[in-house]
C-alpha cells in the first residue's frame, strides 16, 4: 500500500487539498493507478478531509472514472449514429474479435477493454474512438487491425503512429469569426480604451445571443453578473460540447484558443470577474497542453494577471478544468457542482448563476464560440455585429456538418441561412432528413429545407447531422434515445426513469415487437419527460422521438406487429392457400404487403 | 412582499420567502410530494410536487410564490402526470408492498392511493439490489429506494455524518453508505440518528420491531396522506 499512499499523497499536495478539485484529483490517480479501488477512494477522503460517501458518489457519477479495474488499454468507440454510419459497429466487432474479447468485458489478462461511449466529437472524421482517452479518428479495417496488433504487442501509446492521433479541422467555409485576422490583445485594447460601461453598451448593442444552445442574450447576462451582490466573481467557459454531431468548440479551441480566451477576459471586464474557468469535455483532453501554452503566451503578453495591459486594478486568471464524460455536465449548473468537484447535477434554478454561481459567487457561463463573437463585437463596434444575420439572431453561427454529405467540417454562415443552402455547399444530394441542434434538436424533413437556421427558427447549438434517402428515422431517433438514457444524470423522476423506459419501448419496436399501444405509451412519456423534467437534458430528451414520430411515422408504423390488434393467428398465413391457388404472391395479395415481403426475404 | 395567488381558482395569501407548496399548505391546499420535507430546502427531485404556472410546469416546492401568479394543481392533466410519475418509481424498484413492513406507513403507497393508481402501466425494471443487514439495529433493503435523498441529507446536516450518499448516475444511480466495505455495520450509524427515521418508504428499517402495529391499523390505512401531511405541519 505504500505506492497508493504515495501516490495519492502526491497528487492531493499537488492541488493543494483542495476538495474542489476532486474530479481532477480522481481523474490524475486513474492515470496512474489505472482505475480508483475502494482503498485509493478511502484515501483521497481522508486527505481531502470528505466524507468518503461523497468521494465514491463522485467517482461513480462520470462514465470515464472507474471504481472497478479496466484494461491497461481502455478503447471507446464513438457511438454516435454518425459513427454508426460510417461502419463503428463492425469495427468495433472486428476488434473484439482480433483481440479475443468481449464488447464491454476486461481482457482476462487485464490488457484491453473495448466498449461504446457518447459522441466524442469527431463526426466530421469518424468513426472514431478514444484509447486511454486520446482520439483517433478515420477508422477503417486496415487501421482497426494495427491498433489490435499495436495493443497485442503492448507498444506504449507514446510509441503509436503519430497519424492516428492527427485530428483535423475541416474549416469549409469561413465569414467573420473564422475569416478574419486576429491580434491577440486588440479587442482588449479596443474593450478597455472604451471603459468598462461603453462595452458592455457596445455587448447591448451587438444584441449577441448565446451560441450554447438557450440562446439567451449575452449583455443581459453580463450586466446581471456586473450588478450581483458578492464579490469574486466568476467567467466560466463552457467546453463541454457533448451534444451529439457538435465539434465546433473543438475547432475553435484548436485553432483559435486566442479569441476564445479573449472573450473571457472581455467578460470579466465587463463584469468585473477575476477567475475564469475553461471547462474541458474530457474528449478533448489532448487539448489541454496546447491550451495551458497559450494562456502561458497571454499571461507573459500582459493579456491575463495582474493590471491587465497596464489597466490598474484589472485582474484576471484562467484555469481549465476537465470533464470525465457526462454530457449533463455542459448543463450550465451541473457543470458549476462539477467544477466545485461534485457529481454533476443540476440546481434548482433561481437562483441563477450570475447570481449565485461557482462557489456561491456571481458567475457568467458561456459558451465558447459566443465568447470567442464578443472579440468582433469589441473591434467592430455592437452595430457592426448586429448588421448581419437577422434582427433577432445576430451575427453569424458555426455549424458542425457531419453525415452523409460529400464535404463534412466546419461552416461559418450568417443566420438566418436557409438548410438547403447548406445542404448544397456540403455536398449532401439525396437528403432525407437533417438532425438540426443535435440529438435534443430540431428533426428537419425535406418539406422543411427551406427553413432557416436562427433562433426565430431552427435553432441550434451547432450540430448539422445529414441523413439520405436510404436511412431510417427509426433509427436514428433510437440511436438518440439510448444517448439520453446512458446520459441522465438520475436526479429526477421523469428523466431518470422515463429515458430508460424510452430505450426500452424503442428497443421493443426495433426487435419487431411492438404494439399500437406502445406508440401511445412512449406519447405519453415523452409528456412528461418535456413537462417535468428538472433540466434541459429530460425536457429535450423526447425531441427525436416527438419530431420522427410526426413526421416519419411510417418507420414506426412499420416496426408494429399490428397497428390495432395482435391476432391470436397469422392472419396473413391463412392466405397462403389462395395464393397458391391464384399463383399470386405480389404485395396486393398480402395483408401487409411490406411486413410480408420483408418476411419472404429472411 | 406578501401577496397572493391564484390556486385551483382559489386566492391563496403568502409572506415573502414562502414557496407556492408551502404557501398553498398554510393555507389547507395539499399538494402531494415526496422529497419535500419541512426540515430541509427543497430538493425538487420527485416532482411530484408539479404545478402549472401560467401554462409552464413548475416544482411547487422548489419556487417562490409571487403576486398574481395563477397556479393549477388539483387537476385532472396534473394529477394524471403524478400519476404517471408514482407508476414510474413504482416499476424502477421492487415493491412488494404486502410483504414489507412499511406498508400503510410508507409515502409512496399513501401518494398511491391518494392519487388513484390503479396498476403500473408500464414494464418492471426488476433491479437487483442486494439488502444490507450488517447493522445491529438497523436494516437496509433498497428495493425500495425512491432517492429522495432524505437519509443523505438528514445525514449529512443533521447528524454530521454523512453515512449516505448516491454513485453512479441515471437509471443505475444508487445508495452507498460511508464506509469501504460498503456495510453499514462497518459504519458510526445510530439507530438514533435522524436519518434513521426519515425514509419515507420501506428502505431504513429498525430491527426487530416488525409488524408492532398490524396491517390495515396504521398510518395511512386510517386517513389518507394528504390529511396526515397538514396535520403533522400544522
Ligand atoms: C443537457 C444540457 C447540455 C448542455 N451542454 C452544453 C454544452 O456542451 N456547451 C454549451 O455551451 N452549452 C451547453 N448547454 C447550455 C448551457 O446550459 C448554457 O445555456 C450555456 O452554456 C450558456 O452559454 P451561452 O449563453 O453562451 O450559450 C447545455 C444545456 C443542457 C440542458
Ligand atoms: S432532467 Fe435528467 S439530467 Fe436533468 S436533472 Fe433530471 S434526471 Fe438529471
Ligand atoms: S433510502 Fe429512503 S430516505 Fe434514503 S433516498 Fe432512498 S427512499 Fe429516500
Amino acid at each position: 500500500m505504500q505506492d497508493l499512499d504515495a501516490c495519492v499523497m502526491d497528487v492531493l499536495a499537488r492541488h493543494g487539498r483542495d476538495p474542489t478539485r476532486l474530479l481532477q484529483i480522481l481523474i490524475e490517480l486513474q492515470d496512474v493507478l489505472g482505475h480508483l479501488s475502494p482503498p485509493c477512494l478511502t484515501r483521497v477522503a481522508e486527505g481531502l478531509s470528505l466524507p468518503r460517501s461523497r468521494v465514491e458518489g463522485v467517482a461513480g457519477f462520470y462514465s470515464f472514472l472507474h471504481a472497478e479495474p479496466v484494461g491497461r488499454y481502455r478503447i471507446h468507440f464513438s457511438d454516435n449514429i454518425t459513427d454508426r454510419m460510417l461502419g463503428a459497429p463492425a469495427l468495433m466487432e472486428t476488434l473484439c474479435r482480433k483481440l479475443w474479447i468481449e464488447p464491454g468485458k476486461v481482457s482476462e489478462d487485464g490488457l484491453v477493454s473495448v466498449t461504446t461511449t457518447s459522441c466524442t466529437g469527431m463526426c466530421d472524421q469518424g468513426p472514431a474512438l478514444l484509447v486511454n482517452g486520446r482520439a483517433i479518428t478515420r477508422l477503417d479495417h486496415h487501421r482497426v487491425n494495427e491498433i489490435a496488433e499495436l495493443v497485442r504487442q503492448s507498444v506504449p501509446l507514446d510509441a503509436w503512429p503519430a497519424a492516428f492521433f492527427m485530428i483535423d479541422d475541416n474549416i469549409r467555409r469561413r465569414d467573420a469569426l473564422l475569416g478574419a485576422s486576429f491580434e491577440p490583445g486588440s479587442a482588449l485594447k479596443a474593450a478597455i480604451s472604451q471603459g468598462r460601461a461603453d462595452w458592455l453598451e457596445q455587448m447591448r448593442l451587438s444584441n449577441l445571443r448565446g451560441r450554447g444552445g438557450a440562446g439567451f442574450t449575452t449583455a443581459v447576462k453580463w450586466q446581471s453578473c456586473r450588478d450581483a451582490q458578492g464579490k469574486d466573481k466568476v467567467v466560466v467557459c463552457n467546453a463541454d460540447e457533448g451534444e451529439p454531431g457538435t465539434f465546433k468548440d473543438r475547432v475553435l479551441l484548436t485553432r483559435f484558443a486566442e479569441q476564445v480566451f479573449e472573450g473571457m477576459t472581455l467578460a470579466a471586464w465587463a463584469t468585473g470577474a477575476s477567475l475564469g474557468l475553461l471547462y474541458l469535455r474530457g474528449e478533448y483532453r489532448y487539448l489541454t497542453t496546447p491550451l495551458r501554452a497559450v494562456l502561458d503566451k497571454r499571461r507573459q503578453a500582459g493579456l491575463l494577471g495582474k493590471d491587465i495591459l497596464g489597466e490598474t486594478g484589472f485582474n484576471f486568471d484562467i484555469d481549465i478544468h476537465l470533464g470525465a464524460g457526462a454530457y449533463v455536465c455542459g448543463e450550465e449548473t451541473a457543470l458549476l457542482e462539477s467544477l466545485e468537484g461534485k457529481r454533476g447535477t443540476p440546481r434548482i434554478r433561481p437562483p441563477f448563476p450570475v447570481t449565485v454561481g461557482y462557489l456561491g459567487r456571481p458567475t457568467v457561463v458561456n459558451n465558447v464560440e459566443t465568447l470567442a463573437k464578443t472579440t468582433l463585437i469589441a473591434l467592430e463596434g455592437g452595430a457592426a455585429f448586429a448588421a448581419t444575420g437577422t434582427p433577432q439572431s445576430t451575427g453569424t453561427k458555426l455549424l458542425s456538418v457531419s453525415g452523409d454529405c460529400a464535404f463534412p467540417g466546419i461552416y461559418e454562415y450568417p443566420f438566418g441561412v436557409a438548410i438547403e443552402r447548406v445542404l448544397e455547399d456540403c455536398g449532401a444530394s439525396d437528403a432525407q432528413m437533417v438532425q438540426v441542434g443535435g440529438a435534443s434538436g430540431v428533426t428537419i424533413a425535406g418539406y422543411e429545407f427551406h427553413r432557416r437556421v436562427a433562433f426565430e427558427d431552427v435553432p441550434s447549438a451547432g450540430a448539422f447531422m445529414v441523413f439520405d434517402s436510404s436511412r431510417d428515422a427509426f433509427e436514428i431517433a433510437h440511436n438518440f434515445v439510448d444517448f439520453f438514457a446512458h446520459e441522465s444524470c438520475g436526479f429526477c423522476t421523469p428523466c431518470r426513469i422515463g429515458t430508460s423506459l424510452l430505450k426500452g419501448y424503442m428497443d421493443k419496436l426495433a426487435q419487431g415487437f411492438g404494439a399500437k399501444m406502445d406508440l401511445a405509451d412512449i406519447e405519453w412519456i415523452n409528456r412528461l419527460l418535456r413537462n417535468a423534467s428538472h433540466c434541459g437534458l429530460g425536457t429535450t430528451a423526447p425531441n427525436p422521438v416527438v419530431d420522427t414520430l410526426i413526421k416519419f411515422r411510417p418507420a414506426y408504423e412499420r416496426r408494429l406487429k399490428s397497428l390495432d390488434f395482435e391476432p391470436a393467428f397469422d392472419l396473413d398465413a391463412a392466405l397462403d392457400t389462395a395464393r397458391r391457388m391464384t399463383g399470386r404472391d405480389d404485395a396486393g395479395a398480402h395483408l401487409n404487403g411490406e411486413a410480408s415481403a420483408r418476411e419472404a426475404q429472411r | 412582499m406578501n401577496g397572493r395567488f391564484m390556486l385551483d381558482g382559489q386566492p391563496v395569501m403568502f409572506e415573502e420567502g414562502q414557496t407556492i407548496l408551502q404557501a398553498a399548505k398554510a393555507a389547507g391546499h395539499y399538494i402531494p410530494s415526496l422529497c419535500w420535507h419541512p426540515d430541509f430546502p427543497p430538493h425538487g427531485s420527485c416532482k411530484l410536487c408539479i404545478v402549472k404556472v401560467g401554462g409552464r410546469h413548475v416544482s411547487s416546492c422548489a419556487l417562490q410564490a409571487k403576486d398574481g401568479m395563477e397556479i393549477e394543481s388539483n387537476t385532472p392533466e396534473i394529477n394524471g402526470e403524478r400519476r404517471a410519475l408514482l407508476q414510474m418509481l413504482f416499476v424502477e424498484g421492487n415493491h412488494f408492498c404486502p410483504s414489507c413492513e412499511k406498508s400503510g406507513n410508507c409515502e409512496l403507497q399513501a401518494q398511491a392511493y391518494e392519487l388513484e393508481m390503479t396498476s403500473a402501466r408500464f414494464n418492471y425494471f426488476f433491479p437487483v439490489r442486494p439488502v444490507d443487514a450488517s447493522h445491529p439495529d438497523i436494516l437496509l433493503d433498497f428495493n425500495r429506494c425512491i432517492f429522495c435523498e432524505l437519509c443523505v441529507r438528514a445525514s449529512r446536516d443533521i447528524d454530521g455524518k454523512s453515512i449516505f450518499a448516491l454513485t453512479n448516475r441515471g437509471i443505475h444511480k444508487h445508495l452507498v453508505v460511508n464506509a469501504e466495505s460498503g456495510r453499514l455495520g462497518d459504519t458510526d450509524f445510530s439507530a438514533l440518528d435522524r436519518a434513521a427515521s426519515i425514509c419515507p418508504v420501506g428502505v431504513i428499517l429498525p430491527k426487530r420491531v416488525g409488524f408492532a402495529v398490524p396491517i390495515g391499523e396504521r398510518i395511512y390505512d386510517e386517513k389518507p396522506i394528504s390529511l396526515v401531511s397538514m396535520e403533522k405541519e400544522r
